[in-house]
């Protein structure tokens, strides 16, 4: 019986692609097209076709061929909303999938891509684990669907099965389409709660260092290299010569050299979570930090961009 | 506990655009019930909406039990009330809009929207069981608009717009789908009889009745509802011979005329030679069938009776056709037996001393001669003092003295029934007939047009030799009511008619008989003889079926191509590229996804050494179009067009 039935999963998966939930991953884009977009009667399609039958007897019977034109009338005109309810997902493609950034454990946004083909895609909804949105595409249109990803482990994690469907225009009937993107995301670690700051690694150094900071703390001469933001237009109007806005930050955080070989007594998991704590820890206050790992080296740095650096990294860990 | 199955899941309170448009949807069901709903019940129903939409305006939320439970039993106890019973076709179509507009009262999801969208559909096919003219039609067929709007309006995230933009979708689908519409219309086959009763005639109809008392015709005479429609096979009758025989009276009982039981006795009739045509008569609840003059033959289902009246089997519901042949020249019943004289000749008792006096006079003076009778009466109409009017003075119980000796206004009922009953008083045998006289002439269509104030009664006396002899005596009086018709007739009486807009009417009217005809009257029989002039005798059921899917299927490859059909792409160079990559790939140099095309050429000139510099050539033209230039020149497309044309890969030989 099992077998039977996964014989039948088999031939489903291999005849009808997008048919069902089992739909194999495929690179992007996917574009739907008529050999992926299903289409059955909805319930109210279900009981709106008997409501046609009885008016259809009902004319027949009374022999009223007014009624009888305006009950082929109605009829027609619901045949022909399947045609629209295939045509508004025809052609739409999902181009890209966009991930932001999570915790394991914490819900992904990712953004899907969609690009309308060459005729507007009114009211089409997706599903994806349990959520649901709806969105239109105009003409050669693009829109960007935010969606949730539920999450529970690091690393990398496929995108799961994603179904497409509209009842445009009547709601008569359900065109579907099961699209399943080739893509992966990456998960980020999750710290640890509480545990031990990393065993200092340098001297306190105390003095004020001049750095890239966000206070501005004097304007000064332009000088060949600095950067085209950081000239004050409206101070140099007023000048001869041009000016630049010179910013200071305090450097008061020390930095950390974290290393994957500090914490040799620990787990794998555990000195991930650890590593991730610190990194977040650091990243709060904008200590610069630098991290070793067994594949991977980065050097001192700050900021979002090093930590999501730092973060992909022992992510990916094996 | 409940079921699983039986547990509905909460669903979100819809938007005001959806409701809004519901009650458009059901104030246009409303709308289109209205004729024939009394005016209290539709003010009240009207009322309901309108605070049901004022109320969703302010907060939404549903109508309590409490509320909905009596409004459905005064609305059940409204209908009993005025309909006597729930059941019928008027009571059923009063109830079933009237449980719509309570629908309202707990619309609040989408399901109850769909629920409401489709039952105005389904209402909206009920209005044309009481009306399916051509206007009627078509007003309940933009009544579909907004229940179509409605359900669109429902599917989520579609571009917003304004409120009669929203129709403009559903009038394009509409019109869109009206083909197959027509299609399915023709070939669907009819039934041959009814699977269950047809629906009763309506009571309020009017019409010609079997019985007639003077005064009686007043309202018809002015109302100008087509009664049928008369086309002939070879050129219409003179004016003056267009008398459409309906209701042949004998009975009198000194204030109403009737019809008796003719029996089965055939009709005995010597007459010249014969006039075919084709009546089209609108529904009027009755079995009998208007002829002209006196019928010969008469059609399928119908039969003729002595005194010249055609009766079908059943009453005459929906527009009717029917072809039958008549003759203008005849000897109607040359022998009267005892019988029908005795009949011919009874008067009530104790009725019209006066008039029985002058009877008398006349048949002293005259003798035998019956026609000279005829002439003194006719001679009394035309030079005493007789007025044509349609609103005449009431007459008391010796109806025909105070009509001949006092008030001297009438109608063609007082005229026919006093001139009647003078004749059975002289001894002439007579009887009155009631039919329609005249009629509108229709050059475009060739047809005549006769409308229910086309109603006239005139005399039959017997004569011997000649059998029954019509005589009109309210040609005596206004020959303008036979030679020019009735509104000629009445137009200096109080009620003037606009004679312009008569004559618009008239002219149009051409289109209703089109409607009648193509439409309404398209039955089984004439679907099944549809195909005659292709050489299909018979279209029987199962033909029509056949063809009815080779047509469907017909629009659905049509609709299937318009919905796949996918603009070819504006870009010459990648379209020739495009035939490049095709005849590439079939030897086996396939463009991957994300492949340059510098790279896709190099590869193929690898794989294709003895065309490396055509490829190579091929690879240069092609980057220069795409990179090199903001437009690219005509002539360098055209060159790489024509090369990628000529280009046939040779399949290498390892």
């Amino acid at each position: 019986m099992l077998a039977t039935f996964r014989r039948w999963q088999d031939w489903a998966e291999r005849r009808l692609p997008a048919l069902t939930r089992y739909k194999r991953a495929e690179p992007l884009p996917i574009v739907l097209h008529r050999r992926r977009v299903y289409i059955v009667p909805t319930g109210f399609g279900a009981a709106f076709s008997v409501l046609l039958l009885v008016m259809l007897i009902g004319s027949l019977n009374y022999n009223n061929n007014a009624a009888l034109l305006l009950t082929c009338l109605v009829g027609s005109a619901s045949a022909a909303s399947m045609l629209v309810a295939f045509r508004s997902l025809n052609g739409l493609r999902l181009t890209a999938v966009r991930q932001g950034h999570a915790m394991a454990g914490e819900p992904l946004v990712l953004q899907l891509v969609f690009a309308g083909g060459d005729h507007p895609h009114p009211s089409v909804q997706i599903y994806m684990r349990d959520q649901v949105d709806a969105f239109s595409v105009a003409a050669r249109g693009e829109v960007l669907i935010p969606m949730n990803l539920p999450t529970s482990q690091r690393g990398w994690q496929p995108v799961p099965r994603i179904k497409l469907w509209s009842h445009w225009p009547l709601g008569l009937f359900h065109a579907w389409s099961w699209i399943h993107p080739d893509q992966t995301v990456l998960v980020w670690p999750r710290p640890e709660t509480s545990g031990p700051s990393p065993a200092h690694a340098g001297d306190a150094g105390q003095h004020q260092r001049l750095h890239q900071g966000e206070d501005i703390a004097a304007l000064r001469d332009y000088r060949i290299g600095d950067p085209q933001r950081h000239i004050a237009w409206k101070h140099s109007a007023r000048h001869p010569n041009l000016l630049v806005k010179d910013f200071e930050e305090p450097e008061s955080q020390e930095e950390w050299r974290l290393d994957w070989r500090q914490l040799s007594q620990l787990p794998t998991e555990a000195r991930i979570a650890r590593l991730a704590r610190w990194l977040g820890e650091a990243e709060t206050v904008g200590r610069p930090t630098s991290l070793w790992l067994p594949n991977d080296e980065i050097a001192l740095g700050h900021g979002r961009s090093h930590y999501t650096r730092c973060m992909d990294a022992l992510a990916s860990l094996p | 506990m409940r079921f699983a199955l039986f547990r509905r899941k909460p669903q979100a309170p819809i938007g005001t655009r959806p409701f809004d448009l519901l009650c458009i949807t059901v104030a246009a069901v409303l709308g289109v019930h209205a004729p024939h709903l009394p005016i209290w019940f539709t003010a009240a129903l009207a009322a309901t909406l309108g605070l049901r939409w004022w109320q969703r305006r302010t907060r939404s939320g549903r109508a309590p039990l409490y509320l909905k439970l009596p409004l459905v039993a005064l609305l059940s106890a409204a209908v009993i009330f005025h309909y006597g019973t729930l059941f019928g076709r008027e009571p059923g179509a009063a109830l079933a809009v009237g449980l719509l507009i309570l629908k309202l009262l707990e619309t609040e999801t989408s399901r109850d929207v769909r629920v409401g969208a489709a039952f105005s559909c389904f209402a909206l096919m009920a209005a044309l069981l009481f009306d399916q003219g051509m206007v009627a039609t078509a007003l309940v067929a933009l009544g579909l608009l907004p229940a179509l709007a409605t359900l669109r309006a429902l599917e989520p995230a579609r571009p917003a717009t304004t409120l009669p933009r929203e129709l403009l979708p559903a009038l394009r689908l509409l019109v869109a789908s009206l083909p197959l519409a027509l299609l399915a219309f023709v070939f669907v086959p009819r039934l041959s009889s009814p699977l269950w009763g047809a629906p009763n005639a309506s009571q309020s109809r009017t019409g010609l009745s079997p019985d007639m008392s003077p005064g009686d015709m007043s309202e018809l005479l002015i109302d100008d509802r087509p009664a049928m429609r008369v086309s002939f096979d070879e050129a219409p009758p003179p004016k003056m011979q267009r008398y459409f025989r309906a209701y042949v009276m004998w009975s009198y009982d000194g204030r109403r005329w009737s019809t008796r039981d003719a029996g089965q006795t055939p009709i005995s009739i010597e007459h010249g030679p014969t006039t075919g045509y084709t009546i089209s008569l609108e529904p009027n609840g009755q079995r009998l069938l208007p002829a002209l003059d006196v019928p010969v033959s008469v059609p399928e289902r119908a039969q003729l009776t002595s005194d010249g009246e055609v009766f079908t089997d059943r009453p005459v519901n929906d527009a009717y056709v029917y072809a039958m042949r008549s003759a203008t020249g005849y000897r109607l019943q040359a022998q009267l037996d005892a019988r029908d004289r005795r009949f011919a000749l009874a008067l009530p008792a104790g009725f019209n001393p006066r008039t029985l006096a002058l009877a008398e006079r006349w048949r002293a003076e005259h003798g035998t001669n019956d026609a000279a009778t005829v002439q003194a009466a006719l001679a009394l109409f035309h030079d005493g003092g007789f007025n044509y009017t349609l609103a005449p003075a009431p007459l008391g119980r010796d109806a025909v003295d105070d009509f001949l000796f006092a008030t001297h206004e009438g109608f063609c009922e007082h005229y026919s029934s006093a001139f009647t009953v003078l004749m059975r008083a002289a001894g002439i045998p007579a009887r009155v007939v009631t039919g329609y006289q005249g009629g509108y002439w229709n050059t475009t269509g060739q047809y005549l047009l006769v409308r229910q104030a086309d109603a006239h009664a005139w005399s039959e006396v017997w004569l011997q030799g000649r059998g029954w002899v019509r005589v009109d005596p309210t040609a005596a009086v206004r020959p303008e009511r036979v030679s020019l018709g009735a509104a000629a007739a009445s137009a200096t009486s109080d009620w003037s008619p606009n004679h312009w807009w008569l004559d618009v009417r008239n002219r149009w009217d051409v289109v209703n008989r089109w409607w009648n005809q193509g439409v309404i009257g398209f039955d089984q029989l004439r679907q099944h003889g549809m195909l005659t002039p292709f050489g299909l005798q018979d279209t029987n059921a199962g033909t029509l079926g056949l063809l009815l899917a080779f047509g469907g299927s017909l629009f659905a490859a049509l609709g299937l191509s318009w919905a796949m059909w996918k603009r070819p792409p504006a870009d010459p160079a990648r379209t020739a590229m495009q035939v490049l990559e095709r005849r590439l790939a079939a030897v086996g140099v396939a463009r991957r996804a994300s492949e340059g095309p510098q790279h896709y050429f190099n590869r193929a000139a690898r794989a294709l050494p003895s065309q490396r510099t055509e490829l190579e050539q091929l690879m240069r033209t092609y980057l220069e179009l795409r990179y090199a230039h903001e437009k690219p020149p005509v002539d360098l497309l055209k060159d790489f067009r024509q090369a990628a044309r000529d280009f046939r890969p040779r399949r290498v030989v390892k």
